[in-house]
């Protein structure tokens, strides 16, 4: 049951990556090119994410406890350090090479496309890569924020 | 290439973003962060929720194929056929998002709905570099 919810949820996400347009790399990359082909469709991705998000996390905040689970598991970590600034960068300069985050090219896995078949392993190396480097450097595991 | 503008699809899209993320936290209490749920696969995996994270992402790889039985539409893709390139972006994406703990899902939606500075300031920092690594590639390199 709950690996089915799970799978629902995974599955509406990926269908908001189609609809949006957010899974064609080149919608993003155009967003991205403000002085060339500039496509600002991305913004409105972001503002109906993070509206319906904002309301839904109020209303989820109101009951004691999540449907599935004992508790919330809410990000703790509030520190604004090298860490996360060096990461965005290092992840922003991918995004705009490749025109991909992680969730528009693991979505994007099934359609085939030569570029994602070896950008979706690679993405996984890397990841792989950090979380060695994040519990070499520090004993907590990654955060469950992501 | 020139990409048409969307509003309303982009807005709907981002709706069903937004209840997905809504959902998750609603029901299992956790931040959709799309770069530690992956991660979190990776050997050595966590055992805990292991089945329930892989669910979520074959959920999200049955979308666009669901999308394409059930509507007959196509999904239009332009994605880079240079392959070194795209190696090289996944590394770095792969790599950037779990050192930064989070990406455009984990900082950008859940982080901002939750009005946290930390991801806030990731992504401005993310957006920048993009926006930086896009006009270079495109207006001065000329690639």
């Amino acid at each position: 049951m709950r690996t089915a919810i799970h799978f629902a949820i995974g599955l509406i996400f990926g269908l908001g990556l189609v609809v949006s347009g957010m899974i064609d790399p080149a919608k993003v990359q155009n967003f991205l090119d403000i002085f060339g082909t500039w496509d600002p469709s991305l913004a409105f991705v972001m503002a109906g994410a993070v509206a319906v998000t904002f309301a839904g996390y109020r209303l989820a905040w109101r009951n004691e406890k999540p449907v599935l689970e004992d508790r919330f598991h809410i990000p703790e970590s509030t520190a604004i350090d090298r860490r996360l600034v060096l990461g965005a960068a290092i992840f922003g300069i991918g995004w705009g090479l490749g025109g991909y985050c992680p969730g528009p090219a693991l979505t994007a896995l099934g359609l085939l496309a030569p570029g994602t078949i070896v950008f979706v392993p690679a993405m996984l190396v890397g990841m792989w890569l950090a979380r060695m480097t994040a519990s070499a450097a520090q004993p907590t595991p990654v955060s469950s924020k992501s | 290439m020139v990409t048409e503008f969307t509003p309303y699809s982009a807005l709907l899209g981002g709706a069903l973003i937004g209840l997905a993320a809504a959902a998750m936290m609603m029901l299992a209490g956790r931040i959709a962060g799309i770069s530690g749920i992956t991660a979190r696969l990776l050997p050595p995996a966590e055992r805990e929720g292991f089945p329930e994270r892989l669910a979520f992402i074959i959920g999200l790889i049955m979308a666009p194929l669901l999308w394409i039985v059930v509507t007959g539409y196509p999904v239009v893709q332009s994605v880079s056929t240079n392959l070194l390139l795209m190696i090289g972006a996944g590394l770095l994406v792969g790599f950037g998002s779990v050192y930064g703990s989070g990406c455009t899902s984990g900082h950008g939606v859940c982080g901002l709905a939750r009005l946290s500075p930390r991801s806030l300031v990731s992504v401005l920092v993310f957006m920048g570099a993009a926006a930086v690594t896009v006009f270079l590639m495109r207006h001065v390199i000329g690639s």
